[in-house]
């Protein structure tokens, strides 16, 4: 039960009203952001769509920019090359996770579609991130998504329709409930290792 | 990198200092004539070197990917050589380094704000001169890669060959005195919110690193450190601001952190959901395991080492569990037929190595070294054969897969020779 004691201790402070503390301690320490400086550092998007920024995108928008700007590592078709992963892959990949070599390929393994926007628009182009307007993130996320017959080329990609894209692994992960990560012992984990 | 170049970087580096004092002491209108000129010996000892007889050095790369354009060795990260050092605290300058492939950022630590905001009540910027205001804590924690002693993977080859030192075994973990700001004082400062349930961490480096884990382990004991080992934190951990996130894999110690996020729900980031799960053979991947388990590794002697006389050794090794403080180390010369308990050396404490030492008199017979730590919950470390039992799996599964074992915590043998060599015997 080594972290529900853990919980059980942040429970009792929450209770206590020792974490929820209305006055800040220290005087004059820190200063409050401005709106504009959170949302110019809050780049993060939620597998629910939180933080997802305004904008679009379609596949066949995605295409250029892809060739221009990522296909120099990833190759053409995001099959893989010298420098960047393979991104393709799908149900035949999964098939292969039960054996010595698994294909892990974005298409294949990653559970969110909002996670490939969040991961284009906060990391790449390698050395350029920051560079990609927030369309072009959409359209390069589309792109990607149907190369592996994810989604159609038509799809219009946006904040609505983003999280609701159900990838191929969604369900292949365990404990599907977050609720029950930090107990390890519920996962029956033993001498330090999780089966 | 060539030791000898760094040096001499650094010597012209405190030359170029040197003379931009100069300067600022003469337009600040104080004469320098009545002082002799420092003399290069002097100007040597500014900043401090190891004997140019030590040449201990980390083995690897950043593993930046454009490596493979010139079909240069990727490797997996910097290891550190665990077989040289003594006591339980690494170098800063010998600690092991993972970023997937990015390079250190060169952070002004002026220009640097950590931001907290999310479900709290009053969203703070600090800069680095405000954390250093705040009551200090000065910790003792390792920090451990859950690759470290994958038996595949990138690092897989140089781990189980006969040839592997402790290094290429176990050389992404590292023990440093961290001093800095408990997260949870950062935290209360903000005022936490009914429903925060998890926060996420990012930093600033290229790829913007982000990570998300329970916020009740950031009210425990995480850490928001500007120290290690009695200096500011070195470039490759972080500087100015790296969190510290004790016992837990070192992908959750996000380095030059910059922004700290009250959230309902992990985010879901790249690295937590594509490449830091835990696959296994029933296809489905275990996502957000945190802890880290009892582990040890003997030292000395370890692989690649030599025994050159029969007679007395100090058989000495590291021991560390993400549950807590070593509450004991038991070592075995035949291959773990029988155990004696080892000394637990000064500091033992919470999350960090700890040092081990027992006495052995080698009389030129083969032997097999071997240690198993217990921590303070009283979680015993497994052998390699229970760790496969409760991954329901055979030993052999480890050698043949192309995934990264994850929080590999077998015990460790390593074979000592009639001859007096020393050798991996993991396999």
């Amino acid at each position: 039960m080594r972290f529900s004691r853990h919980l059980l201790t942040a429970f009792v402070l929450f209770a206590s009203g020792v974490v929820l503390a209305q006055t800040p301690t220290y005087k004059n320490v820190g200063r409050a952001p401005t709106k504009q400086e959170i949302q110019a550092w809050d780049i993060a998007a939620g597998p629910d769509g939180k933080g997802l920024p305004p904008g679009q995108g379609t596949a066949k928008e995605g295409a250029p920019i892809f060739a221009a700007k990522c296909a120099v590592c990833h190759g053409a078709d995001a099959e893989g090359a010298k420098i960047g992963p393979r991104l393709t892959g799908g149900k035949a990949e999964i098939e292969t996770f039960t054996t010595l070599r698994p294909i892990r390929t974005l298409g294949a393994y990653w559970p969110y579609a909002t996670t490939v926007w969040d991961y284009i628009n906060r990391a790449m182009p390698r050395n350029q991130a920051g560079t990609l307007t927030a369309n072009e993130v959409y359209a390069l996320t589309a792109f990607v998504l149907s190369k592996s017959n994810i989604i159609k080329e038509d799809d219009v990609l946006d904040a609505k329709t983003l999280p609701k894209v159900e990838m191929p692994n969604r369900n292949g992960f365990v404990p599907p409930k977050f609720a029950d990560i930090p107990d390890e012992k519920k996962r029956g984990c033993k001498q330090g290792i999780c089966p | 990198m060539n030791p000898k170049n760094s040096g001499r970087r650094r010597f012209l580096k405190s030359s170029a200092a040197l003379a931009g004092l100069a300067v600022g002491a003469s337009a600040s209108g104080r004469s320098l004539a009545a002082q002799p000129a420092p003399e290069k010996v002097d100007e040597l000892h500014l900043y401090g070197e190891r004997s140019h007889f030590v040449e201990s050095v980390r083995t690897g790369s950043i593993n930046n990917p454009e490596r493979r354009l010139k079909d240069e060795p990727v490797a997996f990260g910097l290891r550190s050589p665990l077989q040289d050092q003594v006591g339980m605290i690494t170098p800063a300058s010998l600690h092991f380094i993972v970023s997937h492939g990015f390079e250190p950022p060169d952070i002004d630590p002026r220009e640097h704000r950590l931001l907290i905001h999310g479900l709290v009540d009053r969203p703070l910027i600090f800069t680095v001169d405000e954390l250093k205001r705040l009551p200090s804590v000065s910790r003792f924690h390792f920090i451990e890669c859950h690759g470290n002693s994958s038996t595949a993977g990138p690092g897989g080859p140089a781990r189980i060959a006969p040839t592997a030192t402790a290094e290429d075994t176990h050389g992404f973990t590292s023990c440093s005195l961290w001093t800095g700001v408990p997260l949870s004082l950062l935290l209360k400062q903000a005022g936490v919110q009914k429903g925060a349930s998890w926060i996420m961490a990012e930093g600033a480096d290229a790829s913007k690193h982000s990570k998300s884990f329970p916020l009740a382990k950031a009210m425990d004991d995480a850490l928001v450190a500007y120290g290690q080992n009695g200096e500011p934190v070195r470039p490759e951990q972080g500087f100015p601001l790296r969190l510290v996130v004790p016992g837990w894999q070192g992908i959750n110690n996000v380095k030059w952190l910059r922004r700290i996020d009250l959230v309902d729900e992990p985010y879901m980031f790249m690295m937590e959901t594509s490449r830091y799960p835990s696959l296994k053979l029933d296809g489905k991947s275990r996502w957000f395991e945190f802890e880290l388990g009892p582990k040890s590794v003997i030292t000395r002697p370890s692989g690649g080492q030599l025994l050159p006389v029969r007679g007395y050794y100090e058989i000495s090794g590291l021991a560390w569990s993400g549950g807590g403080a070593i509450r004991r180390v038991e070592v075995s010369t035949d291959g773990g037929r029988s155990w004696r308990d080892a000394q637990l050396q000064d500091p033992v404490a919470r999350k960090a190595h700890t040092r081990f030492s027992i006495a052995w008199n080698w009389e030129g017979e083969e032997a097999n070294l071997q240690s198993r730590s217990t921590d303070e919950q009283g979680t015993v470390q497994p052998t390699m054969a229970e760790v496969a039992k409760i991954w329901g799996t055979d030993v052999e599964y480890f050698r043949k897969t192309s995934l990264i074992v994850g929080d590999f915590n077998a015990i460790q043998p390593w074979r000592v020779n009639r001859d007096g060599s020393v050798q991996n015997a993991l396999f």
